[in-house]
Parts: C-alpha cells; structure tokens; sequence
C-alpha cells in the first residue's frame, strides 16, 4: 500500500471512530457501547483461545466458497465467453439464474446439504459463482479479432488461446468481481452463521446481542468487517501485481 | 521447395463473408504468383481487401473459392515457415515486450540462441526494451518489435500489413531500408500491403493494384529497379511513382 492510501484509511478509521464515540454519547451507552470500551473488550478477547475459534470457523468457510467458487465459475466463464455456440446454449440459464436471491434459496440448500458447514459453504458458493461467472465470460468475449489471428499466426493452438489470451483478458475483471464478492459472501456468512451453528463469528455476534453483551458484539462485527476488508486488500495487490499493463 | 518450383500461387482465389441476413463479396479470381526471394507489394483503396487477402495466404481465413499452395503443398491452416505482421501489429499487451518477441518461438518449440535473439534486437534497435509492456513503446517501437517476432521464426514468407502506417516519413525510411537491409541478407519472401505509394515502388519488385469494385486484380505493374536504398533519388522511381498514382486515381 502507498503511504498517502495509509493516510487515507488512517483518517477514515479515526472518522469513523469520533462520530462513533458521538453517537454512543446520544444514544446511550446502552444502545451504542462507546468505542473505547469495544477497544477494550476486544482485547480480552482476542487474549481468548475461544474467539480464534469463531475467527477461524468464519474464515474457513469464506476461504472455502471463494476456492470453489473460483474454480467452479472462472474455467466455465473463460469457455463461455470464448465459445460463441456454448455461450448461446447457457446465456438464457444464466440470464434467468442469475437475478433470482439466491438467498432465499437457503432452507433448500440447508435440506439438500444439510445445516453443517457444507450446507453454508454451498449457499455462498453459489451466490459468489454468478457474479464471477458473469464478468469472467463478459470479459473473454472482449477479445480483438486481430489478437486471435496473432496468436494462430504464431502458431498457438486453441489450448494456447485460452493461456496466452483468454485467461490473460480476463484476470483484471476476474479480480474485480473477487473483490466484489468478498463483499457479498461476508454478508451471506453473517446470515448462514446465525443459524444452527455455535462456531463463526455470525454466531459470536447473535449471541452477544442475546445476552446483551453489546461491547462484545461490536468486537464480533468489528473482526468480520477486518476479515472484508483484508480479503479485499489482497485481491486488490493481486490485481496489481499480475494485471500491471493494465494500467499503464 | 518442391520440384515444379513454385513458391507461393494463388489460383482464382475468392472470398464471401456470410452474415446472417447479407453476404459480401471481397476478393474475385485472384491469381498470383510469387517465386522464392521475390517481393510484392499490395495496393488499392480502402477496404478493397487487401488485409483480405494477406491473412487468406496467413492461412487465417478459409477462402470461398479457389486455393492457395505453398511450396507444392495446400495451405489451409497458418503456416510454419509463413510469418505475419499484422495491421495494428498484434502484440499483446499484457506480456512484456521480451515475451512478445518470444512467443512465437515459444509456441512452436523452436530454440532460439541467445546470440540471435541479439542481433536481431540490435538489428532493429528494439535492445533494452525487454521488460517493457507494448503500451510504454512508441508505434515505431512496436512495429520492429512485431518485426523481430516475425523474423525469428525464420520464415520463408513474411507478410506484412500496412506495416509503416501510422510512422513519421523519416523513421518510415528508416524502417523500409532497414526492411530492405534484412531482405538482402536473409533468404524469404516477402509481401507488403500498403496505401502508400513511394512505399509500394520502393518495396515491390511486383506492384498488385487490386481493384475495390471489381474485387480482382485490376493491374501488375513491374518494377524491377527496386531493391537499391539509393532508388528512391532515381528518376525511374518518379516515373513508377507517377504511374502507379495514375492507376490509383483512375479507380476512386
Ligand atoms: N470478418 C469479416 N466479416 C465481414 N466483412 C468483413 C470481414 N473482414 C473484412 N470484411 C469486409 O471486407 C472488406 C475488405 O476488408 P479488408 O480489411 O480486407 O480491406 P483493406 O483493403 O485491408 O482496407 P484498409 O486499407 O482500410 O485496411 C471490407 O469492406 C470489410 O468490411
Ligand atoms: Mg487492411
């Protein structure tokens, strides 16, 4: 990260955490713990082997969706989109498929795969997998036709198409919608890890709120918001080691 | 090269595109000859098909009618020894330029010393650009980067697209001595498509007019004084020049 990117989030995190401390002073601290004493309390708490355990669940499970999201939707996305016939046979599947919530999907899920962590690992698999199926095969079709005849000119078969072209096309909008789901799959894991389970940092949050352990609640959405927006960061330093020529 | 001695011939060559609703009649009975070690330059207006018809001999589109042999042999899938530099050069973006330059070979698993690799970057003055992307290069840099590409495969024909298009005049002359320079040393052939006029008489030992509203070779004109760096200051290139401007004029 560039110095003037950790100024920037310095300046936000120090925003965010006045008009935190403002809000708490209006509302209550009963409503709103201030943020001092979630400082605190997250403190203790990281001290505990018992957190890491909810830390650790959250994350499996998020590192699992996105793995199998990824090599679910990316190889089908790079095919579709530079297969003209295939990508006609499927694009009304996926034009229906992909408005639908697939949230609401979830007592189905939860039926199919049962409530464990295969059941939610597959609910936000899915979800992410459209997103990512989607800009992969929309950026695979924007090849130029010129690049295509280069490529065979030089003696690249249709394997060397999709390494040396194809796959190449499509990373920095692959990142992209990485980055994008990392955003959505928090979400999901917040709401599948409220359910039936007593491991991950959904369950952590619901069940301080039950007890009306407000401080230890906010330390639960505090750490799934860390564990966004770290994801995010290192798909971002991908993008940007491996996608350089495209922003020269 | 076989026997009967023939390089590269096109016989009535034609080309439809089909698209779903009308089809469109490019190129019509085309014949043409090239022996080994000769050159030709292609010209005619705009959207006559002169891309066409080098990427039909590139073996890159399937012709509707007539067909191509090279050394004896159909030609109906891009070639081996057949090289080509395209219109806006073909370089992709996201490698580096070392990699560009290496790709070909690459591809084709052919093992390319090191001590060639450098003369032919120092021949075409691209040394040191290596770790550069295509889009850090200026447009004369990333046509000689194209070129080297090309000439490391060893091709026996080299085709060139509108190669020195979008090049300021003396760098243009620089890069068609330097064509020439390469041309004399190698052994290949070469065919060079162009709207410039100087640059056909000066490249072309043939000069092909092809014709945009009859899709067929409207004319060869010979041109056997080319080949000499110095030709351009010879009054025979004037009369070359003013021919073939005559031609051209003749068809808008
Ligand atoms: N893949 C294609 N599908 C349909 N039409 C095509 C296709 N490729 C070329 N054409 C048409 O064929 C004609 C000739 O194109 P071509 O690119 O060969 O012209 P050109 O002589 O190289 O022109 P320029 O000097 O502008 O480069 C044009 O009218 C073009 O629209
Ligand atoms: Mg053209």
């Amino acid at each position: 990260m560039k110095r003037r990117a950790i100024g920037v989030y310095a300046a936000t995190i120090l925003i965010i955490y006045f008009a935190w401390y403002a809000l708490s002073l209006m509302l209550g601290s009963n409503i709103l713990p201030d943020p001092f004493r979630v400082f605190i309390r997250g403190f203790e708490e990281i001290a505990t082997t018992a957190f890491w355990v909810h830390v650790e669940a959250s994350l499996l499970r998020l590192l699992a969706a996105l793995f199998f999201a990824f090599i679910l939707a990316v190889p089908a996305g790079l095919v579709l989109g530079s297969n003209e016939r295939l990508d006609g046979l499927f694009a009304p599947l996926i034009y229906l498929g992909y408005p639908i919530p697939k949230v609401v999907l979830m007592p189905v899920i939860f039926v199919l795969f049962g409530l464990g962590d295969l059941g939610k690992v597959v609910l936000i698999t899915m979800i992410i997998f459209f997103q990512l199926l989607i800009t992969t095969r929309d950026s695979a079709r924007k090849i130029d036709r010129e690049i295509t005849y280069s490529l065979r000119s030089l003696g690249g078969g249709r394997l060397d198409y999709f390494f040396h072209v194809v796959w190449p096309v499509s990373l920095p909008g692959i990142f992209t919608s990485l980055r994008i789901g990392v955003g959505t799959a928090v979400a999901v894991l917040f709401l599948v890890e409220s359910i039936a389970t007593s491991e991950g940092l959904g369950f952590y949050i619901i069940d301080s709120w039950g007890r009306a352990e407000y401080a230890t609640m906010f330390v639960g959405i505090i750490a799934l918001s860390i564990i966004g927006i770290v994801m995010y960061e290192i798909f971002e330093l991908l993008e940007r080691k491996f996608c350089k020529w495209k922003s020269l | 090269m076989g026997t009967s001695g023939k390089f590269l011939a096109i016989e009535g060559l034609g080309k439809t595109f089909q698209n779903e609703n009308d089809s469109k009649t490019v190129l019509e009975g085309v014949d043409l000859e090239l022996a080994f070690r000769d050159c030709l330059a292609i010209v005619g207006p705009s959207g006559c098909g002169k891309t066409t018809l080098l990427l039909a001999i590139a073996g890159l589109i399937p012709p509707t009618a007539g067909a191509i042999t090279f050394r004896d042999g159909p030609l109906a899938a891009p070639e081996r020894r057949i090289a080509l530099v395209l219109q806006h050069y073909g370089l992709f973006p996201w490698k580096t330029v070392g990699a560009n330059i290496a790709l070909g070979a690459r591809l084709q698993h052919i093992d390319v010393p090191e001590k060639r690799l450098r003369s032919v970057k120092r021949e075409l003055d691209i040394e040191g650009l290596d770790h550069l992307y295509p889009a850090q290069l200026s447009g004369g840099q990333r046509q000689r980067v194209a070129l080297a590409r090309a000439l490391l495969l060893n091709p026996l024909l080299l085709l060139l697209d509108e190669p020195f298009a979008a090049i300021d005049t003396v760098t243009r002359e620089r890069l068609q001595n330097n064509l020439l320079d390469v041309f004399a040393q190698r052994r290949f052939s070469f065919i060079i498509v162009t709207h410039n006029i100087e640059e056909a008489v000066f490249l072309g030992r043939r000069i092909v007019v092809l014709d945009g509203n009859n899709r067929g070779i409207k004319t060869i004109m010979d041109n056997p004084g080319m080949g000499d760096p110095q030709y351009r200051n010879d009054p025979v290139f004037f009369e070359r020049t003013t021919e073939l401007r005559g031609i051209l004029e003749g068809l808008e």
